[in-house]
């Protein structure tokens, strides 16, 4: 597949690996810049889309129509007084936030920015660095990312940093094996894991004829492989902890979560880790499902749309379609439960997945035995399983919500109790929440603590917490100091 | 040393910037080690061995196996050693080891055991591969996978030709584990024993009177004592917003006319909000030193 078109400026694995060191340099400083100035800029393209998602206007007051708000916000972090909590753990508070940007910045060295180009002079391919594993550079970054939001939970001290940090661990352990599952076709169907060498496997269509008229079938793996494209978006939004899988930092629930107690330069850190790798995700995903650098159709009609520096602006633009998304997805969906989540990710995408990786599996070892071509194999018996299972999904959903369906239809027409369930008791119904409200059993008897043997035994047979104002004058008064045994 | 002695011998030539990365990950590695041991909190322990494994993992690069490194660093530092954590997490950060010495001269014994241990091991490999040629990595491939075709494609072709067994009898394993594990700590429900969100949330509308929240106590009182009723908006207190456990408490009525004392005597700043909430006199309670709480 790699040799299907090896175009004038396709820059190969052998390609990489022979720069000078002050074009190594130039890339290195490039690639900081450029994710710099994407974090700066997705924030306040956040801001403004969501704002005007929810009919507002957005940022507006800083730098031209409110694009620099997000420079002012950062300098004005960068200033702000750094506190240690007391109960921190100092190394490991102070090592999160660069445990998790450093691998965010790292896993971008090896995405493709575009053709072979030429810097004063140099042929040079527009990719720091390459390897016949790319793309597991990526996900090992994004493994030691994780590293920083856990720790930074454990170390802050606190409750509900501990909550969000061991929340993430789950959660992103469980995400990034359906995000590889998901790379594993692609992998599949170009044939490499190097980065440079599937967007080269995207580089041409396949020719079919369909019904005597001949044209150039998709190229992008979102076309051919669509089942791995949509689990990966949704396996990368739970990976970058965005909404609507933002469980580690649930504001409603968690405060701010694993970052609670982070402040100045250190939450920066995280704040530019977060968007740093919603960029690079968005960028991952443009390399690997929607043709990298390459130009999409109307586009690549003209020749030179894949030459030379143009391919920068393709690349961009793919990266920006994806991170509204990101941002789309942000201003419409709910946070999801956490056990609905965890439920989704280990019961749905993972077997789905692995499901998928054995049809693709099968088609490629079909295609090669009856020496078809992997495109014709995707359109002409991909497509039609595609679609018999999506009918299949929509006949599934609405059968399973049919009763509320009905139920809906008959409220409408001014039914009061439109169905007519078991009235079931309500699931606590012992006296001590007849009211409603929930109250300690008046009749508890804890047993003496063990640790408290060197003092005063006083807690043996004592009725605690009642909640009830007892006279201060009869309640023994150490009884209320051991109340927290 | 020796294999590196060896290598320089048989002409495989060693890299400068191999050298390089080894005289420094080697270090960096065995201080992780030796972190990892004489750490007293199992967090930091676990954390020296992330850096052990990440040391190694580079150095699995390096030695051109990118493959195996790459693995390295997502399944074993990515993660295992996140489940580990998240177990010493769940187990708490203020838990180190117990200083005190159950068994006593174990530690003298298992430091000198240790390095006896090392020793062997050591001497056992230095001598073992010694005598050794060093044949290089394309030597190696050329034969399996083709050195061309690169350490991907060799491991894939070892693995699923001449290790398939192997191969196979190790996932087997594995997943036994994790079933096994999985079968040990589940606890099975019978179907619908435990009643779904929707089901309570009907059974909430059916059969009470009141299916939002209860009004909280105080909140639209003129105090805000968990013992303080609710007031309706006629001004009388509510019996919902009752707590059980705790007697009510009588708070005085707002003025008939006029919703501040200040209005009430005519004068600007006399007695102010704070007075026209009324006193605990008579209701049994002690007075809090004139702070309205």
């Amino acid at each position: 597949m790699i040799d299907v078109v090896a175009a004038r400026d396709q820059p190969t694995l052998s390609d990489f690996g022979h720069d000078v060191w002050w074009i190594v340099l130039i890339k290195i400083v490039g690639i900081f810049g450029v994710l710099v100035v994407m974090t700066l800029f997705a924030i306040v393209f956040e801001r403004k889309v969501v704002a005007r998602m929810q009919q507002r206007i957005g940022p507006n007051r800083v730098g031209p129509r409110g694009y620099l708000q997000s420079l002012a916000d950062g300098l004005k972090l960068a200033f702000k007084e750094d506190i240690m909590p007391a109960l921190a753990d100092r190394p490991v508070y102070f090592l999160a936030p660069v445990i998790a940007t450093i691998p965010a910045f790292l896993a971008f060295s090896v995405i493709p920015l575009g053709p072979t180009v030429s810097i004063f002079g140099e042929r040079t391919p527009l990719q720091l660095t390459d390897a016949p594993i790319g793309v597991l550079v990526v996900l090992a970054c994004s493994a030691m990312g994780v590293y920083g939001i856990v720790l930074a939970g454990w170390a802050s001290g606190s409750t509900y940093p501990l909550l969000g940090g061991l929340r993430s661990a789950a959660q992103m352990v469980s995400y990034e094996i359906a995000m590889g599952l998901s790379i594993v076709a692609v992998f599949l169907y170009a044939g490499s894991m190097s980065t440079s060498e599937i967007v080269a496997a995207q580089a041409d269509g396949t020719s079919l004829s369909v019904f005597g008229l001949g044209f150039t079938g998709p190229s992008w793996f979102a076309v051919l492989l669509p089942v791995s494209f949509v689990i990966y978006v949704i396996a990368v939004v739970g990976e970058t902890n965005r909404a609507p899988f933002d469980l580690p930092e649930a504001e409603s629930e968690l405060v701010g979560g694993f970052h609670t107690e982070y402040s100045s330069l250190k939450f920066a850190l995280f704040f530019l880790a977060e968007y740093v790798n919603m960029v690079t995700v968005s960028a991952l995903a443009a390399t690997l499902f929607l043709g990298g650098w390459r130009a999409p159709w109307p586009i690549s009609i003209w020749d030179g749309a894949n030459t030379g520096w143009w391919p920068l602006l393709w690349f961009f633009a793919k990266v920006v379609v994806a991170l509204f998304v990101f941002i789309w997805l942000r201003g419409t969906l709910p946070r999801l439960r956490y056990d609905q989540f965890m439920r989704f990710g280990w019961k749905v995408l993972v077997p789905t997945a692995l499901v998928w990786i054995l049809v693709v599996a099968t088609m490629r070892t079909v295609s090669r035995e009856a020496d078809l071509d992997g495109g014709e194999v995707a359109v002409f018996v991909g497509v039609p399983i595609a679609l018999i299972v999506l009918a299949g999904l929509l006949i599934a959903s609405r059968v399973s919500n049919r009763d509320t369906r009905v139920a809906a239809r008959a409220a409408a027409a001014g039914s009061v109790n439109p169905t007519e369930p078991e009235v079931l008791a309500p699931s606590r119904s012992r006296d001590r929440t007849a009211g409603g409200f929930p109250v300690p059993p008046m009749d508890l008897r804890v047993p003496p603590s063990p640790r408290l043997r060197s003092r005063e035994v006083v807690g043996a047979g004592t009725v605690v917490g009642t909640g009830r104002r007892s006279n201060p004058s009869t309640d023994p008064a150490p009884t209320e100091e051991d109340g927290d045994v | 040393m020796s294999v590196l002695a060896a290598a320089a011998d048989t002409g495989v030539q060693i890299g400068t910037g191999e050298a390089i990365v080894f005289w420094v990950l080697g270090p960096v590695a065995l201080a992780g080690a030796l972190g990892m041991v004489l750490s007293r909190n199992a967090v930091h322990s676990a954390l020296w061995l992330v850096n052990t494994m990440l040391a190694l993992g580079v150095l699995y690069v390096v030695q051109e196996a990118p493959f195996l490194g790459a693995v390295q660093i997502i399944v074993y530092t990515g993660a295992i050693m996140i489940l580990f954590l998240f177990v010493l997490m769940l187990v708490g950060r203020d838990t180190s080891d117990s200083v005190v010495e159950t068994l006593r001269g174990q530690r003298i014994a298992a430091i000198v055991l240790g390095i006896g241990f090392a020793g062997l091991v050591g001497a056992g490999i230095a001598e073992a591969t010694r005598d050794t040629p060093v044949t290089g990595l394309e030597a190696v491939q050329g034969g399996a996978g083709g050195a061309a075709d690169g350490n991907v494609q060799a491991i894939a072709e070892l693995l699923f030709t001449r290790y398939l067994l192997a191969f196979e009898i190790t996932s087997a394993l594995l997943i036994t584990a994790a079933v096994g594990a999985m079968v040990l700590a589940h606890t099975e429900r019978e179907p619908g024993t435990r009643q779904s969100q929707k089901e309570l949330s009907r059974a909430r509308f059916l059969t009470g009177d009141h299916p939002q929240t209860l009004p909280g106590p105080g909140v639209y009182a003129r105090a805000n004592s968990i013992a303080a009723p609710g007031r309706l908006p006629d001004g009388s207190p509510s019996q919902a917003s009752f707590s059980t456990g705790v007697e009510p408490q009588v708070v005085d009525e707002l003025p008939s006319t006029g919703s501040t004392g200040a209005e009430r005597s005519g004068l600007s700043h006399a007695g102010g909000t704070d007075a026209a909430l009324g006193t605990l006199e008579g209701t049994g309670q002690p007075a809090r030193g004139g702070e309205p709480s």
